[in-house]
């Protein structure tokens, strides 16, 4: 017995469980792609405060973009994070109609989330924020902006669909109290677009 | 296997409010820090360290207890921590092009 383990650990055979192996492989399989995307938007921000220490001219974000806006959107994405493991504890106690409820509420919150931004960036174009030019200063305020808050709203945009989706199948009655791994993961990557707001929001907006 | 992680979960009972409220509060004081115009009573350094400081308490606030980090397993946790790793070892890479 020992010896049959000794042979197969020379070989290189992974034991059955490692301190890895978890519960639920999509929800490691989550946090994997969650690490990975957190370094694309920690690349960003680092690309994006090191573009900001080497200008002479960069503009005074909160003067540009305002707050009061982008304060309130921020607000809306904790309240949606809110629902969200509202979602997922209903569904824990089998209340399928509360998932159902709290889903909608979450995509909702998605949705008023990407209308505000769409609103803040059309605004911002009038005003003369443009990606390669604008008249307070450096053009690279403008890229840089833009490309890291479009990022984030694409997320944004990608969530409201998987949730959308997750939502549907709840009124299937696909998940029950024996059945919400799916939910939990869908829940991780909504969490994390909300995370990512909140730095996005300090360092973009307020900093 | 199976049955004990199942009884590890429904162990934890997080009251979602309380941290919701938490939330709330540091964004309004993160506002109201972020308003101000850095000046000789108000450094900049001061700003951004309290800006900084209250962002990574809601994201910590956040991933601890909405993404349940604080009842996974450590292994979990090691792999939320290699992006921030990472992303600390980027920018002191490229700290001497200031």
């Amino acid at each position: 017995m020992t010896d049959a383990a000794a042979v197969d650990h020379a070989h290189g055979v992974e034991p059955a469980e490692t301190p890895l192996t978890p519960e639920s492989w999509g929800k490691l399989g989550m946090w994997v792609f969650l690490a990975g995307d957190a370094m694309s938007f920690g690349t960003l921000l680092a690309g994006y405060a090191i573009m900001r220490g080497n200008s002479a001219n960069w503009p005074v974000p909160v003067d540009v973009l305002g707050i009061s806006l982008t304060a309130f959107m921020t607000f809306l994405l904790i309240c949606s994070s809110v629902t969200m493991v509202k979602g997922l504890d209903a569904i824990k106690n089998d209340d399928q109609a509360g998932l159902v409820k709290y889903m909608w509420l979450t995509v909702g919150g998605g949705l008023i989330f990407l209308a505000l931004q769409a609103y803040e960036w059309t605004h911002l174009i009038n005003l003369g924020l443009h990606l390669s030019a604008n008249k307070w200063g450096d053009s690279l305020f403008g890229t840089t902006f833009y490309i890291i808050t479009g990022f984030h709203g694409m997320h944004v945009t990608g969530g409201v669909i998987y949730l959308a989706v997750i939502a549907m199948r709840g009124q299937k009655g696909v998940y029950s109290a024996t059945n919400w791994n799916e939910v939990e993961i869908a829940g991780l990557y909504w969490h994390f677009v909300d995370l990512v707001w909140i730095l996005v929001f300090t360092f973009i907006y307020l900093l | 296997m199976a049955s004990a992680s199942h009884s590890e979960h429904d162990d934890h009972h997080v009251n979602y409010m309380a941290i919701f409220w938490w939330l709330l509060a540091l964004t309004i004081l993160e506002v109201l820090a972020g308003i101000p115009q850095a000046s000789p009573a108000y450094p900049q350094l001061l700003k951004g360290a309290l800006l900084v400081g209250m962002a990574v308490a809601k994201a910590v606030l956040v991933a601890l207890y909405f993404m349940h980090l604080k009842f996974e397993k450590v292994a979990l946790g090691f792999i939320a921590m290699i992006p921030l790793v990472l992303c600390v070892f980027v920018v002191l890479m490229v700290l001497p092009d200031f």
